[in-house]
């Protein structure tokens, strides 16, 4: 099996969450300068966990995903990721970000490379895997995501959707264990996002640990297993979906739902 | 005739033409001139004075062009020439066709000829595979590498040991490079390896050489950096420094952004002095102050030293330009990059760099073509580029007043060479264009 990334293929509802841990965090703080943008965040994420994070804008959920891999340093408190605690060790967190795979609002496709160099770049200069092989990954995920027909063009002539999808590819051919996104369909048009959606479920599906930004409570309601609400750099609720969209308990929490489902 | 409308009306057509050309007047010379030249009459007014500006610029200038003074041997006989073709102005060509080869050699020994120009010939072999690397087989990447040590042997003379113990210092670098890359730090392996390829150089390199030479004496005839000149000397000098200024360059911007307060500091302080200084003030200081610093009797070449003044001056130049394309990639890509595991060199050498530069492109090509204009300033330390062998050459009592022809001759030359860095610049551009963002 070339896939180590997709284990299960059960349906969501009998997604098994193993008690083993993959994120693990303590009491982290985080500060730009003097505006304290996380505060005491904790939170423990299990392997095989699809956890969405929602909050209004400004509130830190980008900045919290963002620590996870290190493209943002926190200040106080500990961050464990499969069982490595993210120091300044540039080791431990170049390690950290190979088995970590992201996805930005913005893609953050490589312009001069083609789709296929895009997916083969790291696993050969990261994991150093033979060109051949790293190839026939690459052309594997870019199939799972739908578009192995456009591996030899330039970022820059796909759609949005597609770009997305060439991400999401990019980071699962470094077989990472756990999966960040942060907000990846903002940037998208209505039927873009749809087809990025589709693969993030089907994803999810195949038992991933992920994180999702995400404002597409659909989404949230189909795979989560826990969404977590913030507001003013604090974890202010989490729970089950349908509690969480049912019966938020903060004020807070129903206000911003009544804002983002109301109309 | 019966009631139909053939009576009513004067003419009906029965059969259709097939469709034709726009006329003329729209179209093809007439059209575009219409169009562009006189649509109204204040366009129409310019272009007349244009073209009689043109017309009398043409005029004036082809006779003065067309001048019978090829085989004149000095500026007297070239206007006894002009008088006698009856014309009352004209170029002394004369002074081309006795001195061309000077202005390309300078004081180079005329049978040795044959080692620039096969330097240069080099010099095209070694750069091809690096400009056009779609069409030019990577293996003459093997000159490429020759080049820096083959060039100076060509130039200099000498015995053939010197260049090759100097290639044999980057080898041992290398070696010592690979033999500690596995046990220590990557940037301590590499700061021995530079360490250990210094002291070969400077400490065995010309014993050995030496030696070597002894045993097997192959060497050519040695030119003195006196005799070097004319074109010679301005492609020497700008090669080297164009060569050398880019990754310069490319690493002082990379220091400048640095997170090491004493890299970036050091880096900021370097660029900022070099740019606040002219470049003249620095020739100067490698023809006469250099000397003060270094310890008595090492004899460290002019050319070399200007080079390195040259080198210097066009990397700080270089490092803005780098820092201009590296400000203008968005953020996402250094993330992205980070996001997969890349470590820095990784990411600056496949992700950042590829982008900075292309973006850098057309800044790049112009200060190389300014780095190799400005070789001429070598002129005021009193060495022989062709502006300072077409002072010499008015020195001569037959061509003392010589001016447009020689500067027209040495203006020509330049402008070939720049304007090609120019149209590569171009072709770069293109080529490298892949689709919008
Ligand atoms: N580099 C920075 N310097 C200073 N402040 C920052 C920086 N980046 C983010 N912030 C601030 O930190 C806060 C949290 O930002 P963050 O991007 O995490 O919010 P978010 O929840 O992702 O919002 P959005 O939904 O708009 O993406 C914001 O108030 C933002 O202004
Ligand atoms: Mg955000």
């Amino acid at each position: 099996m070339t896939d180590t990334a997709f284990q299960t293929t059960a349906a969501p509802s009998s997604l098994k969450v193993s008690d083993e841990v993959a994120i693990e965090i303590v009491n982290m703080n985080k500060w730009y300068g003097n505006f304290h943008v996380l505060r005491d965040i904790n939170l423990t994420v299990n392997r095989g966990e699809r956890i969405v994070i929602a909050g209004p804008s400004g509130s830190g959920k980008s900045t919290m995903i963002r620590c996870i891999n290190r493209l943002e340093e926190h200040q106080s408190g500990k961050i464990i990721v499969d069982g490595t605690e993210l120091t300044s060790d540039l080791k431990n967190i170049d390690k950290i970000r190979s088995e970590v795979g992201m996805c930005f609002q913005h893609f953050n496709l490589f312009p001069h490379l083609t789709i296929l160099e895009n997916c083969t770049l790291a696993p050969i200069w990261v994991r150093k895997v033979p060109r051949k092989e790293a190839i026939d990954t690459a052309m594997h995920f870019l199939e799972k995501v739908k578009i192995p027909d456009q591996a030899n063009k330039y970022p820059g002539q796909l759609s949005g959707g597609q770009q997305q999808r060439v991400a999401i590819a990019r980071s699962l051919c470094m077989k990472p264990r756990i999966m960040l996104f942060d907000e990846p369909t903002s940037a998208l048009d209505p039927e873009m996002i749809k087809e990025v959606l589709d693969t993030m479920i089907q994803l999810a599906e195949e038992g991933m640990t992920m994180l999702c930004v995400t404002h597409e409570m659909g989404f949230a309601r189909q795979v989560a297993n826990r969404v977590i609400f913030m507001d003013q750099g604090q974890i202010v609720e989490q729970n089950e979906p349908e509690e969480f969209f049912n019966n938020p308990r903060s004020e807070r929490t129903k206000l911003f739902l009544s804002q983002i489902l109301g109309h | 005739m019966s009631d139909t409308h053939a009576e009513t009306v004067l003419f009906v057509r029965e059969t259709m033409l097939p469709q034709q050309e726009p006329p003329s007047s729209s179209t093809g010379a007439i059209g575009w001139a219409r169009q562009n030249l006189f649509s109204g009459w204040l366009n129409s007014v310019i272009t007349v004075v244009a073209g009689l500006f043109i017309i009398g610029l043409v005029l004036h200038i082809v006779p003065w062009f067309v001048s019978p003074t090829w085989m004149a041997t000095s500026l007297n006989e070239c206007r006894d020439m002009v008088t006698a073709a009856g014309h009352t102005d004209g170029a002394c060509w004369g002074v081309i066709r006795e001195r061309w080869q000077q202005l390309l050699f300078g004081f180079y020994p005329p049978e040795l000829y044959w080692r620039p120009v096969v330097a240069l010939l080099m010099l095209f072999v070694a750069i091809a595979p690096v400009l056009f690397s779609d069409f030019v087989s990577r293996k003459l990447l093997v000159v490429t590498a020759a080049f820096p040590f083959v060039m100076p042997w060509l130039l200099w003379g000498g015995t053939v040991w010197t260049p090759v113990m100097a290639a044999l210092g980057f080898v041992i670098g290398y070696l010592v490079f690979r033999g500690f890359s596995g046990r220590v730090a990557g940037g301590l392996a590499l700061f021995i390896a530079a360490i250990v390829a210094v002291l070969w150089w400077v400490l065995l390199s010309g014993l050995v050489a030496g030696a070597f030479a002894s045993v097997l004496p192959l060497a050519l005839t040695e030119v003195q950096s006196r005799a070097f000149g004319g074109f010679m000397l301005s492609i020497t000098i700008g090669v080297a420094a164009i060569g050398c200024s880019l990754p310069i360059g490319i690493l002082l911007a990379l220091g400048r952004q640095s997170d090491l307060p004493l890299v970036k500091y050091m880096c900021v302080g370097f660029i900022e002095f070099i740019r606040g200084v002219p470049l003249i003030t620095l020739l100067f200081v490698a023809s006469t102050l250099l000397n003060i610093f270094l310890p008595p009797g090492t004899n460290f070449d002019i050319i070399v030293r200007v080079i390195i003044m040259d080198t210097l001056f066009a990397s700080a130049y270089m490092a803005e330009v780098v820092r201009g394309g590296l400000a203008a990639l968005p953020k996402g890509q250094y993330e992205g990059a980070d996001s997969l595991g890349l470590n820095y060199w990784q990411a600056q050498r496949l992700i950042i760099m590829p982008q900075a530069l292309k973006i850098s492109i057309p800044g790049i090509v112009s200060t190389f073509i300014g780095v190799f204009k400005d070789t001429t300033l070598v002129s005021i330390i009193s060495m022989f580029d062709p502006i300072g062998l077409s002072n010499a050459i008015r020195a001569n009592q037959a061509w003392n007043g010589v001016y447009w022809e020689l500067f027209i001759f040495i203006g020509a030359i330049f402008f070939v060479f720049c304007f090609s860095m120019s149209r590569y610049s171009m072709y770069l551009e293109k080529k490298l264009q892949t689709g919008h963002r």
